[in-house]
């Protein structure tokens, strides 16, 4: 038997009151790719976090091709060849693609060898960017294939992927893994960390589970079935997903809009044009759309925070909006739950008198906000930011019921979550549309889009397009590429 | 909470008195007798107390809640000390022509003149940052140096005493100068401190205004989308309320004490109150025990420089060591709290 390019024994870290790994075994075959499942909290990342020398473990040995080490910094874990993806962008947005790959790679910065460097390896890994591009202004996609290649500037023969697929439409992520392959086909390891069941079995050689810390199946990928896999992450086979894709009856619309002009965020010609659409009550409509087609626009307008350039847009209120950032957007970390209640209620709260503001009635509500979700949360005055992310949404999507909406806008709302908590909040979305409300959800998932809305639109170039009832998955994905029909629109409008 | 930042101030200050001491011995001062001094002219005796210790207290005070109120929203308000000499120019101003009227009527009429001049003062920051977002740092930060030149103008032009012999005013009338406490130079100005303080405790805990300003302040993102604040308008309006109350203190220092306008009325208050603010991390009451902190500070370095000959200037080095202590002390107490996240799963007994 061959020498493992990485061998985990007994690992084991306690993050304060979280115990995070418990004795987790994990061994990498060179030439393999190892897909790393588990839930949010499992200990996925802080295994691969370990070996990259961001985390140091408690207990347990780390053996990379058969030495002993302990990477104490990312440094050490790239000198010994490691190269890690994270779940987050990590390039410098202004400076070029060349420079980002050289400051990990520790190249000198004169560009014309630079360039040539930069050019030989995108060659090799078989990932094609411009190396002159500023990182900032790349498509994710784009900017996902940065970041695998800063992992193998320096020369890395092993990568650790934490969910590079998490943000890219299905083309662009089939792009990404069969670039993983061919990295393994020519002697390279890769960790794949997924919640893509279908990914895993797909791609990797070999399949690990771990749950609550320990590792509850490792066996070769082509002997599992979607259920082991999510028995073995979740304990027990996870539930069907309860399809809707009701037809909705002819119920007044609570959304309409005609002949909508958008302009982009940035202020930069049009996002959309054109955009003509109604919203029944009780109705879920997805929006499938690769990153940065528009729907962000769209979604903004008709939550109110922005104003359309031209057309028409009638909205019936109240309405409420689940940002796709939750930190930034949806929450204010620093602040108490409480606090972060108060802000999403705004004015028209039954604390608020005149202008004064009764903190009482707000804690208090927030507290029963907490007994009625089911949040984690040790009470209403602990900082939004000691929440986990699923424990986050859930606040910010009960938040967004206490409006007592009529429109539901929902942006990404299951981004990160685990499969729990994203079926926690599908269900309160579904619920509220069985009561009568109108919500529009975009997942970056596209799945999620077809398995839950009741009717999709695509959003692809400046365009958007009602998806033909019974289209498929395939069917949808070109869509989103503007290669189906009602494609071929002109992206940008004039400056 | 409160015990605990009421210790770690005293820690501070026991550390920046003991660095101080340390440089004077090594220096080769009398260190015992320089700190003696120190506490001498600022707690001494009940003159020493109110007249040195309290009087410069009440500027400090007063800014250190304006500086408060923009910071809360993060609005980076720097020029509070050319807010200060707005307000103390509009207040000589009025006070030069209010001879005749009532104490009711001239006192009222000077605080108006002051904190409106305060706040034009800031209003082309707070323009700028809204419009072009223009950074207040450094807007507020250069008006500073044009309001201590226009000081230096006035007193030489417009303002001038009417025998044009020094640079300074005339005084202003008896009827806009604030009442004494008997016996002592503290003037009506330390209630307007003390008043004001439980208003913007009020302002900051009670009201929606106060928390839009804190939303607008830690989460401006979140405050805009989440929160549908007007996050441009909330700001402008903090950092004009903010140079109101700078201007403010402006006022109260020319009714209060020196009755007149002249260059270096301030020794530096818009900034210190920018440390006695940060001190008491922006709460209104505490911005109180901070400001008499500070007001000791300044009042017995006076002391020390008369009765042993060190430079007064060597007090900053324990209002620096303060303020660096409190922050580092709150910044790590911040960083300990958001560190904690709680998991998603039921943690199994381990």
């Amino acid at each position: 038997m061959t020498t493992p390019a990485i061998e985990l024994r007994g690992i084991t870290k306690r993050f304060g009151p979280v115990q995070a790994l418990r004795g987790a075994d994990f061994t990498l075959a060179p030439g393999e790719v190892h897909a790393l499942l588990g839930e949010n909290g499992a200990g996925k990342s802080t295994l691969m976090h370990i070996v990259y020398g961001l985390v140091r473990p408690d207990a347990g040995t780390i053996v990379v091709r058969g030495v002993t080490v302990a990477p104490r910094r990312p440094r050490d874990a790239r000198r010994l060849g490691i190269g890690m993806v994270h779940q987050h962008f990590t390039a410098i947005p202004a400076l070029t693609v060349a420079e980002n790959v050289a400051l990990t790679a520790g190249w000198p910065l004169r560009p014309a060898p630079l360039r040539a460097r930069v050019l030989a390896l995108m060659k090799r890994v078989g990932l094609p960017l411009e190396p002159s591009a500023v990182a900032g202004g790349l498509t994710v996609a784009a900017r996902q294939r940065l970041e695998i290649l800063k992992a193998l500037a320096a020369d890395a023969t092993i990568l650790l992927l934490d969910e590079p697929t998490a943000v890219l439409a299905p083309p662009d992520a089939a792009e990404l893994l069969r670039v993983v392959r061919d990295f393994a086909a020519g002697g390279g390891s890769v960790v794949l960390i997924t919640h893509k069941l279908d990914e895993a079995l797909r791609t990797a050689d070999w399949v690990t589970a771990l749950r609550a810390g320990r590792v509850t199946l490792s066996g070769p990928a082509s002997a599992q079935t979607p259920q082991s896999l999510a028995e073995a992450m979740i304990g027990s086979a996870a539930p069907p997903p309860p399809g809707r894709r009701r037809a909705v009856a002819e119920r007044a619309p609570l959304v309409r809009c005609e002949m909508l002009d958008l302009s982009r965020e940035d202020g930069r010609g049009l996002a959309l044009r054109g955009v003509s659409l109604t919203i029944a009550a009780g109705e879920v409509l997805g929006i499938a759309a690769v990153e940065g087609s528009g729907q962000r626009e769209l979604l903004r307008a008709i939550a109110g925070l922005v104003r359309p350039l031209r057309g028409r847009l009638d909205v019936t209120g109240p309405v409420a909006f689940v940002p796709e950032d939750r930190t930034t957007e949806g929450l204010i970390g620093e602040l108490a739950l409480t606090d972060n209640v108060v802000l999403g209620l705004g004015r028209a709260a039954a604390w608020v008198r005149g202008p004064r503001l009764d903190w009482g009635a707000a804690r208090d509500r927030t507290a029963a906000l907490i007994h009625h979700f089911g949040i984690r949360a040790p009470g209403p005055d602990v900082p939004a930011a000691a929440l986990s992310g699923g424990n986050q949404q859930k606040l910010v999507i009960a938040r967004a019921m206490e409006l007592l909406p009529r429109v539901i806008v929902a942006e990404n709302p299951t981004r990160g979550l685990d499969v729990h908590a994203a079926a926690d909040v599908w269900q309160r979305l579904g619920a509220a549309a069985d009561d009568g409300a109108s919500v529009v959800v975009h997942s970056s998932d596209l799945d999620e889009v077809l398995e839950r809305a009741d009717r999709t639109v695509v959003v692809a170039k400046g365009m958007m397009t009602v998806a033909p009832a019974g289209a498929g998955r395939s069917e949808i994905g070109a869509m989103m590429l503007g290669a189906g029909p009602g494609g071929g629109g002109e992206g940008g409008g004039a400056a | 909470m409160k015990s605990s930042g009421l210790i770690a101030g005293v820690a501070a200050l026991a550390l920046g008195l003991g660095v101080l001491a340390a440089g004077l011995w090594l220096a080769g001062y009398d260190a015992t007798s320089a700190l003696a001094a120190l506490w001498r002219g600022a707690f001494g005796s009940w003159y020493a107390f109110t007249s040195a210790t309290l009087v410069r207290a009440v500027p400090l005070i007063i800014i250190g809640l304006g500086i408060a109120v923009a910071f809360r929203a993060n609005a980076l308000n720097i020029g509070a000390e050319g807010q200060f000499y707005a307000g103390a120019m509009a207040a000589t101003w009025a006070g030069l022509h209010l001879a005749g009227t009532a104490p009711v009527i001239a006192i009222p009429a000077v605080w108006l003149a002051a904190a409106t001049a305060g706040a034009l003062w800031v209003l082309l920051p707070a323009w700028l940052r809204l419009r072009f977002g223009v950074l207040e740092v450094i807007s507020t930060l250069l008006l500073n140096f044009v309001a201590e030149s226009l000081v230096s103008w006035m007193v030489q032009g417009p303002l001038q005493e009417a025998k044009r012999i020094y640079p300074q005013s005339d005084p202003i009338a008896e009827a806009a100068r604030l009442p004494l406490l008997p016996g002592t130079r503290l003037h009506l100005g330390a209630l307007v401190g003390i008043v004001l303080a439980g208003l913007v405790w009020y302002v900051f805990r009670r009201t929606v205004w106060g928390f839009e300003l804190l939303a607008t302040g830690t989460g401006p993102r979140a405050a805009r989308v989440s929160g549908r604040i007007d996050v441009g308008r909330v700001t402008a309006l903090a950092l004009l309320w903010s140079g109101a109350i700078a201007g403010l203190a402006g006022g109260v220092e020319v009714g209060g004490v020196s009755y007149a306008l002249f260059q270096n009325l301030s020794p530096g208050y818009g900034f210190t109150g920018i440390a006695v603010a940060l001190l008491a991390r922006l709460r209104p009451l505490a911005i109180v025990a901070t400001g008499v902190l500070f007001g000791a500070l300044e009042a017995g370095a006076g002391a020390m420089q008369r009765d042993a000959g060190i430079p007064a200037v060597a007090v900053y080095v324990v209002e620096g060591v303060i303020i660096l202590a409190v922050l580092l002390a709150d910044a790590m107490a911040r960083r300990a709290r958001t560190a904690m996240v709680l998991p998603d799963a039921e943690p199994e007994p381990a």
